[in-house]
């Protein structure tokens, strides 16, 4: 235990004092948001403007589309269905008389694709339009009363509660569905980073040949176990130290936050509390935004929440590490060989991020459930359904089995590493087939 | 007291027997030659004394008692032929670091290798990392590391290979001075010059199985063809010597091999009732060199795969 001990203190302390450990902690979040930020300005900067000419054959279409900065609509007796794009249209909408009492075939002609989405929005405006225009037909109320009356109506506010059977506790399910998807990601990235981390170190070891030096004086499961552990914790100080980088970042954009906004905020607070949600529709623009991020951020279960991670984030890492310190003992300097040994281990995490992706928009499904419960993928796809509710979402008997089923599993991946590395470590020569690491675990 | 008894030992992978029932003693302050081809086992059998491996068969016995890796491991130390260190980690704390995995604390560890770095004048070198140092002050670090913490039992595997003359002998005095104070030393190599002129004892193994043991001197007349140099003044007779042939003749310089039921004082006689001068006489040994040549030759230079 003691050597345990003294192998995990130098891989933690030579990582730690590197270099590149304090600029990776800091420089994995700035990447992390310069991508999303980045990718979000793109999505939005090359947002094409699609301009189509639309020839009516009804006459009321005119009054009733709706142009606004993705779609806009020409209406011009000049553009027919062969000119359009020579007039700066792209694309033609050709509609036909349509009678009341029949479906009618309208056609778009384009030279550059709306896509999907696109299609979608421009049915949904169509069918929006022939709806306005019945009601005016039918009942002589205008676009312009319809449309006064659209913007009064927005007066009841939807807010759901996680039912426990003895209280109930408002949820926000848009908070859920981020927290989960953000945890599910940064498990899946950490196992990664952190799991090819030990297959380096254990590959550097060997490649060194340090390796049959230090067996002569440990076992070498502890030497593995030292590895692991060092390397978790090396792990857990870059999470907290992202945390506190966060929590810092907050306190200090909470400083720029006008006093006068705040104000507004506990008002509402308040407000709430009684069921008065007036003061609400009162406060200014910025001081609703704060005051529903800190409304939502309220009802998430933070403690348990918390807890999960770090146990998924410390039972994933260990259950995959030891199988990525198992490959590294097994292949020799060449990184070309340890890819392909890696597969196999790879593709469930990848296969359980994409299980994730689905669980966050279905957390109770039958895939999700399962998935979340075979330590394989529990690990990422259990902390996508959390903050969706424990007990309501998952069961407490789901996520009890999920941790027992997690913990026997990496035991048993550490098992079967330590009988890989045992005879990996020492191994030189030619790369071992999945068959000869087969023989190594069982029958040596 | 034997420090270490080896009996019976046996080892196998998967298909292959890598070592074969070898048995052999160790008395404490000897040191000790395990002499083999490549591939001979003997890397195999250091592995199973220095707990790495488990025998499939047989047993060691450490001080009189069974080996107990766990705890026993702490009284070996082991220079293995593939080495190697931590390339980023400076040679001090490194050094110390593998005193520790050996049991020593923290301290005691740190003024060992004090002492071993005055020694070999590295003290200089202690903040520096093993990526800048030469690959003699490499090996010496790994010598240094190897003898640190004053096992009872100091194994080396071609501990003198990438040594200039100079750091050899500077290791050499240290293998003498620690065996003088008690330690017992196996040293693995197929350097045989080296083992003629540091070994007390030898064994040679090949293809898993021990096919010699012994003193290097009983080795040597084990393997003795009767072959003596004699010098002699004058010209000889014609005659043919009843107890001894002729090998080899140079002017004075005879090369004779003794017949069966002879013995060296036969020759003697032979040029003294001639009336000639001898003026030199000796027994001629056949090198180590040349007994592993002669046992090894003749067997594969490989070994063959074999099922079992």
């Amino acid at each position: 235990m003691n050597k345990i001990l003294l192998i995990m203190r130098r891989e933690y302390l030579t990582r730690v004092r590197n270099r590149t450990f304090l600029l990776s902690t800091f420089l994995l979040p700035t990447v992390i948001i310069l991508f999303i930020a980045g990718s979000v300005v793109i999505s939005q900067q090359t947002k094409t403007r699609h301009r189509i000419a639309v020839l009516d054959a009804n006459g009321y279409f005119k009054d009733y589309l709706k142009s606004d900065s993705s779609i806009s609509f020409i209406f011009s007796p000049e553009i027919d269905s062969s000119n359009y794009a020579q007039k700066g249209a792209t694309a033609v909408m050709i509609i036909p008389p349509l009678p009341e009492d029949k479906k009618t075939i309208y056609r778009l002609k384009y030279k550059q694709q709306l896509g999907l989405a696109g299609n979608a929005d421009l049915q949904g405006r169509v069918d929006n339009a022939i709806v306005d225009h019945l009601i005016y037909e039918h009942t002589k109320v205008s676009r312009a009363q319809l449309d006064s009356l659209r913007l009064q109506s927005n007066i009841a506010e939807l807010r759901s509660y996680e039912d426990n059977g003895t209280s109930v506790k408002e949820s926000s399910q848009g908070l859920s569905f981020g927290i989960g998807y953000a945890s599910g990601i940064l498990i899946y990235l950490l196992t990664f980073i952190y799991g090819a981390m030990v297959m380096r170190g254990v590959m550097e070891e060997k490649t060194n040949r340090i390796a049959e030096v230090v067996v002569s004086s440990v076992k070498p499961f502890q030497l593995m176990m030292g590895k692991i552990t060092g390397i978790g914790a090396v792990g857990l100080t870059q999470f907290l130290l992202w945390v506190i980088l966060l929590v810092g970042l907050a306190t200090v954009a909470q400083g720029f936050i006008s006093p006068d906004t705040m104000k507004e905020v506990q008002q509402m607070q308040q407000a709430s509390q009684v069921g008065d949600a007036s003061s609400v529709a009162r406060a200014g623009q910025a001081a609703q935004q704060l005051y529903k991020v800190q409304n939502a951020l309220a009802t998430a279960n933070w403690g348990l929440i918390i807890f999960c991670f770090l146990f998924y984030f410390i039972g994933g890492y260990l259950f995959y590490s030891a199988l990525f310190a198992a490959v590294g003992s097994a292949v020799n300097e060449d990184p070309q060989e340890a890819q392909s040994l890696m597969m196999p281990i790879t593709l469930p995490v990848i296969f359980s991020f994409f299980i994730m992706t689905v669980a966050v928009q279905d957390p109770a499904g039958p895939l999700a459930v399962w998935a979340s419960i075979i330590p394989f993928s529990s690990p990422i796809v259990m902390m996508a359904r959390i903050p969706f509710g424990v007990p309501g979402t998952v069961p407490w008997w789901q996520l009890g089995l999920s941790m027992a089923l997690l913990i026997l599993g990496f035991v048993g991946t550490t098992w079967l590493a330590g009988k890989i590395y045992r005879t990996g470590i020492l191994m030189y020569g030619k790369k071992p087939s999945w068959k000869t690491m087969w023989k190594w675990a069982f029958h040596s | 007291m034997n420090i270490l008894e080896v009996r019976e030992l046996e080892k196998r992978f998967s298909s292959q027997l890598a070592v074969d029932k070898i048995s052999f003693e160790l008395g404490q302050g000897s040191i000790f030659g395990l002499l083999g081809p490549n591939g001979a086992g003997k890397t195999t059998l250091i592995r199973m004394i220095t707990g790495i491996f488990y025998p499939d068969e047989g047993s060691i016995l450490f001080e009189g008692r069974p080996f107990q890796p766990e705890k026993d491991i702490l009284q070996i130390g082991y220079m293995p032929e593939e080495r190697g260190l931590y390339k980023k980690m400076k040679i001090g704390e490194q050094a110390v670091y593998l005193a520790q995995l050996k049991g020593l604390g923290k301290q005691e560890a740190t003024s060992k290798v004090k002492y071993w770095f005055d020694k070999f004048d590295m003290l200089s070198w202690w903040g520096k990392k093993v990526e800048d140092l030469s690959k003699g002050m490499g090996q010496k670090l790994q010598f240094v590391t190897t003898v640190l913490h004053e096992p009872k039992l100091i194994i080396l595997d071609e501990p003198f290979s990438g040594l200039d003359p100079v750091n050899a002998n500077l290791i050499k005095d240290e293998i003498y001075a620690l065996a003088r104070k008690g330690a017992t030393i196996i040293f693995s190599t197929h350097r045989m010059e080296q083992v003629e002129e540091i070994c007390d004892h030898i064994i040679l193994v090949n293809k898993g199985q021990k096919i010699l043991d012994g003193t290097v001197g009983e080795v040597k007349r084990q393997f003795k063809e009767n072959l003596f140099r004699v010098g002699v003044e004058g010209a000889a007779g014609e005659d043919e010597p009843a107890a001894f042939e002729v090998v080899n003749r140079n002017e004075g310089d005879w090369v004779v091999k003794i017949k069966e039921g002879y013995r060296s004082n036969d020759v003697l006689e032979y040029f003294i009732r001639k009336g000639q001068l001898v003026y030199s006489f000796t027994e001629i040994l056949p090198s180590l060199n040349e007994i592993f040549i002669q046992l090894v030759e003749g067997t594969p230079r490989a070994r063959q795969f074999q099922t079992v």
